[in-house]
């Protein structure tokens, strides 16, 4: 198995308040990556720190190393906007810019600089495909996207991540809006995708983890509790507080 | 393919700056311009002679404008007494009993309202409202109450819009709980709507106060320009805009300073009448 | 005698309804009185020619050159100083002291009178600029006139456009001004024009600060250094000097409808920048 994102030690505050305390976790290509934990645990704090959205924050002290593709993001004189084309974020509520359907996944090609029209029509396409939307939306793509249903929406800002042809994908509570219908469409999605790309998936509900991760990471204010195999993680944890999250006690 | 110019990026940035600081500077280039010359004035003839004398004769050496800052508030209490009633009964009617095809009429008309030069009110004000009070009141016609009413009516959209917006602003949890206590809409308005829109309906009145102290053209032309402080409603006088727009053209030396001073203070009333309002409508904002 | 509650609602009903009629009731007399007096006097010579003898007689054609010409080039200089300056205090910095010192100046010449212009721009542009009466120191007094309302309304209009936008444009991965320009304004654009027309509608009907700096001279522009009167300072004139009771009308009209058009205009394009955006 290939390291794909290796984080080291990291540490982060907001002001004085410390959200992450020395986490230490391997993430694995081409496979799905859970991360789990109560609401405050820091499970997208990490998320911000890997596509460098934390810029936007202030009073943030980082300490500690995350490699990804043999440089370190942190340290390094990484440049955000082209981490940003390797790193496409999913976000909790659906986003759509208001825009048309095609003109919304264009955008990320778009900046890239590609300007042929026939190029950035089969990238729409593609993307629309992968994310399991294509069939609903090939006659409809100049519809604005705000028409969309909230599981079409979320369909959507995951086709517009995969336009940017990213390595790795991140999705933090996409579902967490969704009837159980557009959850399992996007799952589904999800499990295709992982044969090409990386995903970390950050969910509250553990049953979705349960269901379609390969490996788990559950969060504890700020404290990495339990990393491993998923079906080893829910079937035979090692640590109480993994034990008690799993099975409702708290959260 | 990608690309990533931040060469483009710092440019743009450092032309918005550019912006922002040429801005900064237009914005105080007025100010500082008008302090320093109006300053000078007080320091030499003396801020009580300045502002408490009683009479204005700029090429003998009186520089008192006592009578025109006693005239200004007149023209604006006068303009409150004839805007605020209408104003406000407007801005009820249209946040409580209008419905939504008069809100989409009066909105617009209401703008077009605001949009009218003060010239043409000035002039509509000459030609209908000063004989009609000549006829029907006495005097010359070019008196406070004249200006009183042309003022009155160029302050309604203010009045009305920022009311109309306080009012609105009470949260409808406020008026349905007075509902379920069995009152009528009116007592539910008068007694729980405008006590909470209160602040809100205070500040327009003030910014209304604002808009009428500064207006020059409509009063130049329908009060009259007398330099005493007047003594009925039928009585002529000049304002502390008046005063600078009619002397602006031909005066020099410490004339022109002088009018400069009444600049100043013109100035410094409506600051404070502005940072009464913004204060009074900021604290709204955080009740 | 307690008057019962429900009655005292019927009343007051009927008042502010009255109340709302007289108000509207204002404004038509106000544009009907216009439109009848002037109307019989517009033609277009009127409009195409310009005024001879003092304005008694043709029309007024060069001071619809001269209101153009301030106009325009007022809003061209103010703004994108001013759209500028308000994406620069939302996007570009943080709030410090230089920031709250724009504001502060916006704020406060939010409220300054237009003669208090009129007295600036005459004695810094025409005099002591030696620029003269002239369209350029109507301009440059214009621009500062309505900077202010530009910085406000566009700040405004920005401040209004949802933080989550922004986040989706940078986490695809825009950069600030590529944030700027493709999503932020593009949402804010509405507001912004909402903002320019109001100004261009104020800068149409202005007359003290024009008439101490532009001047009032009767002749048709040919330079930037030349006097030039605007509808509004000509309609002042004729009124004030009892030239020409029909012409004065005439010119009210004209300039009313100019800015009824300029309101048309404005409700049009943020009706259109709405329903494109939504």
């Amino acid at each position: 198995m290939d390291i794909k994102i290796k984080v080291e030690k990291l540490s982060v505050s907001f002001g004085k308040n410390k959200v992450l305390k020395d986490i230490d976790v391997d993430v694995y290509r081409h496979m799905i990556t859970g991360f789990m934990g109560p609401a405050g645990s820091g499970k997208s704090t990490l998320i911000s720190i890997l596509n460098r959205m934390i810029d936007f924050e202030d009073n943030v002290t980082i300490e500690g190393k995350v490699v990804i593709n043999g440089i370190d993001i942190i340290n390094g004189n990484t440049n955000s906007v082209e981490l940003r084309r390797q790193i496409g974020t999913v976000f909790a509520v659906p986003i759509p810019l208001p825009r048309s359907v095609y003109e919304n996944i264009a955008y990320g090609p778009k900046l890239k600089g590609i300007r042929d029209k026939e190029e950035i029509y089969a990238i729409v396409k593609e993307s629309l495909k992968k994310a399991f939307l294509w069939d609903e939306m090939k006659d409809r793509l100049s519809i604005s996207a705000l028409k969309l249903s909230g599981g079409q929406q979320q369909r959507l800002c995951l086709a517009r991540t995969l336009a940017l042809m990213p390595e790795i994908i991140l999705l933090d509570e996409p579902c967490s809006g969704l009837d159980p219908i557009s959850t399992a469409k996007i799952e589904d999605a999800l499990s295709e995708l992982k044969k090409e790309y990386t995903i970390i998936l950050v969910s509250n509900n553990t049953k979705q983890i349960a269901r379609i991760t390969d490996y788990s990471a559950f969060f504890y204010m700020g404290d990495l509790i339990e990393y491993g195999p998923t079906e080893k993680v829910f079937t035979y944890p090692s640590e109480k507080k993994t034990e008690d999250y799993i099975s409702g006690k708290f959260g | 393919m990608t690309k990533t110019n931040f060469t483009k990026e710092h440019f743009v940035k450092s032309v918005l700056t550019i912006f922002a600081l040429s801005s900064l500077l237009f914005l105080f280039l007025i100010f500082i311009f008008i302090l320093f010359e109006g300053l000078p004035l007080f320091h030499k003839i003396g801020l009580k002679n300045i502002i408490l004398g009683f009479k204005w004769a700029p090429t003998k050496g009186s520089f008192g404008i006592f009578p025109m800052i006693v005239s200004s508030f007149l023209v604006t209490f006068g303009a409150l007494v004839v805007g605020a009633p209408m104003g406000l009964s407007c801005a009820i009617y249209l946040s409580e009993y209008s419905g939504k095809k008069m809100k989409m009429f009066l909105k617009p008309a209401l703008e077009l309202l605001a949009g009218i030069p003060s010239v043409v009110y000035g002039f509509l004000g000459v030609v209908y409202i000063v004989p009609f009070v000549r006829n029907y009141f006495g005097g010359s016609g070019f008196s406070l109450l004249s200006a009183s009413i042309i003022l009155g009516v160029m302050i309604l959209p203010t009045i009305i819009s920022i009311s109309f917006d306080a009012i609105t602003s009470v949260p409808r949890t406020y008026r349905e709980g007075s509902f379920a206590m069995g009152a009528t809409k009116w007592q539910t308005v008068y007694k729980v709507v405008i006590p909470s829109a209160k602040s809100g309906i205070l500040a327009s009145f003030i910014l209304g106060m604002g808009r009428a102290i500064g207006e020059t053209m409509a009063v130049i032309m329908v009060a009259g320009n007398a330099l005493k402080i007047p003594t009925s409603i039928l009585d002529p006088l000049r304002t502390l805009t008046s005063n600078i727009a009619l002397e602006l053209a031909y005066a020099t030396g410490d004339h022109r300073l002088g009018l400069f001073s009444t600049g100043v203070v013109l100035l410094v009333i409506i600051m404070i009448l502005n940072y009464i309002a913004n204060f009074g409508m900021k604290k709204k904002v955080m009740k | 005698m307690r008057i019962k509650p429900r009655l005292v609602d019927k009343i007051v009903r009927v008042c502010l309804n009255l109340q709302a009629l007289f108000t509207v009731g204002i404004l038509i007399v106000i544009v009907a009185i216009i439109f009848i007096k002037g109307a019989p006097h517009i033609s277009l010579g009127f409009i195409f020619s310009s005024p001879e003898d003092m304005g008694r007689h043709g029309g007024i054609f060069s001071t619809i050159i001269g209101t153009v010409l301030l106009v325009l080039l007022s809003i061209f200089l103010a703004t994108p100083l001013g759209v500028g300056t308000a994406i620069f205090l939302t996007e570009y910095t943080k709030e410090s002291v230089f920031t709250k010192i724009i504001r502060f100046g916006v704020e406060s010449l939010a409220g300054i009178p237009s003669i208090l212009y009129g007295l600036f721009g005459f004695i810094f542009f025409v005099i002591k600029l030696k620029m003269g009466w002239s369209v350029l120191s109507g301009v440059l007094t214009i621009t500062i006139m309505i900077l202010p309302t530009i910085i406000r309304t566009s700040e405004e209009a920005i401040k209004a456009v949802p933080r989550n936008l922004r986040i989706v444009s940078y986490s695809l991965s825009a950069t600030r001004w590529e944030t700027v320009k493709k999503v932020v304004i593009p949402s804010a654009i509405s507001g912004i024009l909402t903002g320019v027309m109001l100004s261009v509608g104020r800068a149409v009907g202005e007359t003290a600060a024009v008439i101490f700096t532009m001047g009032s001279s009767l002749r048709l522009p040919t330079s930037l250094m030349d006097s030039s009167r605007t509808m509004a300072v000509h309609f002042y004139i004729l009124a004030r000097e009892g030239i020409s009771m029909e012409k004065a009308y005439a010119t009210a009209l004209v300039l009313v409808l100019s800015i009824l058009l300029i309101n048309i205009i404005a409700y049009y394009l943020m009706n259109r920048m709405i329903s494109k955006y939504s």
